[in-house]
């Protein structure tokens, strides 16, 4: 659905993209996670060409944005919707000229437009808040209403550009809900950054992690933590640095038999367990355990443990 | 001087201010609000960046507003001539006031419009709408209330212009207080004008607040 290529875009001597590749699938949460710096934010301006980069192309749902006039381009971006950090609402209107003014841009006529701003209301929440003014919303209701202006042209992409960072953590909970439904009931590909792993852990389906401009490593979730050596598991569980010879052990999906058991059973080893933990993502539960194996038949436990599709990984 | 001597003089020239205020602030705003927003928009960051015309008028800005207003007047009396054909009267000075007033005001209206968020820009410029539109729909609505405020400091300068401009033979109540205050020692006149000023500005000022309080949903 969004496809970038060799992005690159500097600023006098700051590189803030470093060609950057990124491929999000339709109907996919797609998270970009990274420290503030990393160029997450340009990245996410580019594919709507808020910025434009210094090469590289950008595609979205089949259309090569980087290739049109301001006209075409202004029109190509009535498909996409954007959320922002700060809601960026237009204090001078009411909430629902706020939604209805991409409607306004679009060139909907009035009763279609007002028919629009209630249903799109309803659909984050809002009903019958309408004509109160944005200052006396709270924050988690101003970004519903940033929501309900992102879909007001009915886009098939959502860009989300830290949408809940300057929210309290319940408020967060239900913004992100409020995305899950979005996604699952509108079919919405959303693209998002962030730098909360909170975000990418309880709604994202894909991901990629970023700093000083590349993208580090990226793919569904599920993917990247069957990956060895992989960065989002590690942040996900942060377990202290291995010592040589310890084993990481990560599960994913739902555990259908007692395999550290098992392994002790059918093999002549001995299991420390030094650490580990569980955690409920979007993508499934997974677990991640550090132990010590020793004794005599070693090798053949840990092929044991890979045979039963857990990513086995062996500090060196 | 008698107050039924006093009162046609006061309201004629009373009428006379408000006439040279009132064509002048009309004529600023018809100048100023755009060259106001072209600062904004041709800025390096605008949304049509032209940083070298930005420059120009910049520089236009800043040498209509480093001339007293005094010097300025008598500088621009060709200038008049052409325009009105004749130097005396108040329409005459509609044309010194507005030169002087519109570099100030816009310079007002370009502060106005900076306080408008970047990211509500952004958000217009991601919904694909045009620069026409986000200069008309969301600039000017959200410093709407900063306008106000700049245009009635505006109005309150033009009527201190105004009364030098009296001085050169434009009337009003700076030609009042000169022809009786200064050059006949007549004290009454001079009082009766300065409190009538300072009623019309008072009048002014406190009806620019209401409205900008009223359009501020900040």
């Amino acid at each position: 659905m969004i496809q970038a290529s060799g992005l690159r875009k500097s600023y006098g001597s700051a590189v803030a993209l470093d060609g950057v590749d990124l491929h999000v699938r339709q109907g996919e949460i797609f998270g970009v996670l990274g420290q503030s710096g990393a160029g997450k934010s340009t990245l996410l301006r580019c594919v709507n060409l808020l910025e434009r980069p210094d090469a590289g192309t950008v595609t979205v749902a089949g259309q090569d944005l980087t290739g049109l006039g301001e006209r075409e381009l202004n029109r190509a971006r009535q498909r996409i919707g954007m959320v922002h950090q700060h809601f960026a609402l237009l204090s001078s209107r009411t909430v629902a000229g706020n939604v209805a003014f991409p409607l306004e841009v679009m060139g909907v006529p009035r009763a279609e437009r007002e028919r629009r701003v209630a249903d799109l209301l309803e659909l984050v929440g809002l009903g019958g808040r309408g004509k109160d003014h944005p200052r006396q919303l709270s924050g988690g209701q101003k970004q519903r209403v940033g929501i309900a202006r992102a879909l007001a042209g009915r886009p098939e992409v959502l860009l989300s550009d830290e949408a809940t960072s300057a929210l309290d953590p319940a408020t967060t909970e239900s913004i992100l809900e409020l995305l899950r439904s979005l996604n699952h009931e509108l079919g919405l590909t959303i693209l998002l950054i962030t730098h909360e792993m909170n975000v990418v852990k309880s709604i994202c389906d894909s991901a990629a992690i970023m700093a000083d401009g590349r993208i580090l490593e990226q793919g569904t979730i599920a993917s990247l933590l069957r990956t060895p050596g992989s960065r989002l598991t590690r942040e996900i569980f942060p377990l202290p640095a291995a010592r040589p010879g310890e084993v990481t052990v990560t599960f994913t999906g739902d555990p259908e038999e007692p395999v550290i058991s098992a392994v002790v059973r059918k093999y002549d080893v001995d299991v420390n367990i030094l650490g580990g933990a569980i955690e409920e993502l979007a993508a499934g539960s997974v677990g991640r355990l550090r132990i010590e194996l020793a004794g005599e038949e070693r090798e053949s436990a840990l092929t044991y443990l890979r045979e039963r599709g857990l990513l086995v990984e062996v500090a060196a | 001087m008698t107050w039924d001597e006093l009162m046609p003089l006061l309201a004629e020239e009373t009428g006379n201010t408000a006439l040279m205020v009132g064509w002048a602030t009309l004529f600023t705003v018809l100048i100023g609000l755009p060259l106001g927003i072209s600062l904004v928009a041709l800025d390096r960051d605008g949304l049509r960046p032209m940083p070298a015309l930005k420059g120009v008028l910049g520089l236009v800005v800043n040498v209509g507003r480093s001339l007293p207003f005094i010097v300025l007047m008598i500088a621009l009396i060709p200038f008049t001539r052409l325009v009105v054909g004749t130097t005396l009267g108040t329409a005459a000075m509609v044309v010194p006031l507005t030169v002087g007033a519109a570099p100030f005001f816009a310079r007002l209206v370009e502060t106005a419009l900076r306080e408008v968020g970047r990211d509500v820009v952004q958000a217009a410029q991601a919904m694909g709408a045009s620069r026409g539109r986000i200069i008309a729909r969301v600039l000017l609505p959200e410093a709407l209330p900063g306008l106000v405020a700049g245009l009635t400091v505006t109005v309150v300068a033009l009527i201190g212009y105004s009364a030098m401009a009296g001085t050169i033979g434009g009337g009003g109540l700076g030609d009042l207080a000169k022809r009786y205050g200064y050059e006949r020692f007549e004290t009454g006149v001079m009082i009766a004008t300065v409190v009538v000023l300072i009623i019309i500005v008072q009048l002014i000022q406190s009806a620019g607040d209401r409205v900008a309080r009223r359009l501020s949903h900040k």
